[in-house]
């Protein structure tokens, strides 16, 4: 079960969280605007206190500069649905992972044409000049692809290219 | 008015959130002047990081002193002789083997040091440690690899590290000597430095080099006694509360 389901299964229907659960899964990216908050999987708790709203979200790295603009982005669309006072905590523990990232995300990064993390366990390790992940082209579907930067756009991302096709792509890094 | 442990915990943040955010301007100075523009993004994105990681310990800094303390007052309007970071991270970039030699010294430091960190007692330093370590493990390797890159690559590029690690060497030992506020920390220093020596030989034997033998140890950053060049950094890092106070983007 991925995190965001745990997290809908988690919620109370009858006091509304699962309608604030449904609007943030409009609420996007601005640095991937094909994911929602909820596919990212940064959305630890959803709180409704009646006179207040209560969202719990992870940044994904230390340091991206998308999750000012993402509280924004949070706060304007609860406002726009009628929500009056709506309060933004964020936590750093348990540390962000991609393997939170839902099922649907990944389709949908992979059909934006930026290959979907691969599963923690692959990777992670600190060998020195190891070979290179094998990451799937988003464009061919080729696992002959090499990578080009281990840093690329984004502190989220690595920038690879195909073997076959011969197309660059962003990979989404596993972290 | 925190009390005497409380004091030594924002003591030990901010060390921890100064030694980030000044290596993280370091390396934001090469943004565009990087060797190639894959390294160039590297290295900004490496800043990134840091610069975030900073932010986590200034923030829970700020939330100890309380008052009106935030983030930016503590990173824009502190003097020189209230930052704690040690000296080796606000040397002058220097080129690019400098750079990366720097920061693999630095990288293994932070790696083997939040290992130990993300067990403390206090959660939010646990908490801080646990999610830079992931990208302290990228700062890692890539380091680690430009390092033996260099140091085993051509003629050029092994003098010019060979430069560097002669002028590096005797800033890294300050790493391992405790300030006061480090020592109540528990934190095991000793073993922090036994893996990082072995970490720092493995890499460097790799790489062709040898670590110079010690001469003298400039320490004294960790108690705010810097070298001019943090000085003359902080003149560009503060420069527009400085002289906008309050201004916002």
């Amino acid at each position: 079960m991925s995190y965001s389901n745990h997290i809908l299964q988690s919620l109370d229907p009858a006091a509304g969280e699962a309608k604030i659960f449904t609007i943030l899964q409009a609420v996007n990216d601005p640095e991937v605007p094909v994911l929602s908050v909820i596919d990212l999987g940064i959305i630890r708790d959803i709180k409704d206190l009646g006179e207040s709203v209560e969202i719990t979200i992870t940044p994904t790295y230390s340091g991206c500069p998308a999750m000012d603009v993402i509280s924004m982005n949070i706060r304007l669309a609860l406002i726009s649905h009628g929500y009056k006072n709506v309060i933004i905590k964020q936590v750093l523990s348990p540390a962000w992972t991609t393997d939170w990232m839902t099922e649907e995300g990944k389709q949908k990064l992979k059909k934006y044409g930026i290959a979907p993390p691969n599963p923690k366990q692959q990777v992670c390790n600190q060998d020195l000049f190891a070979p290179d992940e094998a990451v799937q082209c988003p464009h061919c579907n080729s696992y002959h692809t090499h990578r080009i930067s281990e840093f690329g756009s984004t502190a989220c991302k690595a920038l690879y290219q195909c073997d076959d096709c011969r197309e660059p792509f962003d990979y989404f890094k596993c972290h | 008015m925190p009390n005497q442990s409380t004091n030594q915990l924002i003591n030990y943040l901010l060390s921890n959130g100064d030694n980030a955010l000044i290596i993280g301007h370091r390396n934001s100075e090469w943004c565009g002047h990087g060797p190639v523009l894959e390294q160039d993004i590297a290295i900004t994105n490496i800043s990134l990081d840091l610069i975030g990681q900073a932010r986590n310990f200034y923030q829970y800094a700020a939330s100890l002193i309380g008052n009106d303390s935030n983030e930016d007052k503590l990173a824009y309007l502190r003097e020189a002789i209230e930052f704690k970071n040690c000296l080796l991270v606000e040397l002058p970039r220097g080129d690019w083997g400098f750079t990366v030699l720097r920061q693999f010294f630095f990288s293994a430091y932070q790696f083997y040091l939040y290992q130990q960190l993300q067990q403390n007692k206090d959660e939010q330093l646990a908490a801080i440690t646990a999610k830079s370590i992931k990208e302290v493990t990228y700062h890692l390797r890539w380091s680690s690899e430009w390092v033996i890159r260099l140091g085993d690559g051509t003629e050029e590029s092994h003098s010019r590290i060979v430069k560097a690690l002669d002028e590096l060497w005797s800033y890294t030992s300050e790493l391992f000597l405790p300030a006061p506020y480090e020592e109540k920390m528990g934190i095991d220093i000793s073993g922090i430095k036994d893996k990082w020596i072995q970490k720092v030989n493995e890499v460097l034997c790799e790489a062709t080099l040898t670590a110079p033998s010690p001469k003298n140890e400039h320490t004294g950053g960790k108690q705010g006694r810097h070298t001019e060049h943090l000085n003359e950094l902080l003149k560009d890092l503060q420069y527009l509360q400085r002289t906008y106070p309050g201004m916002e983007w």
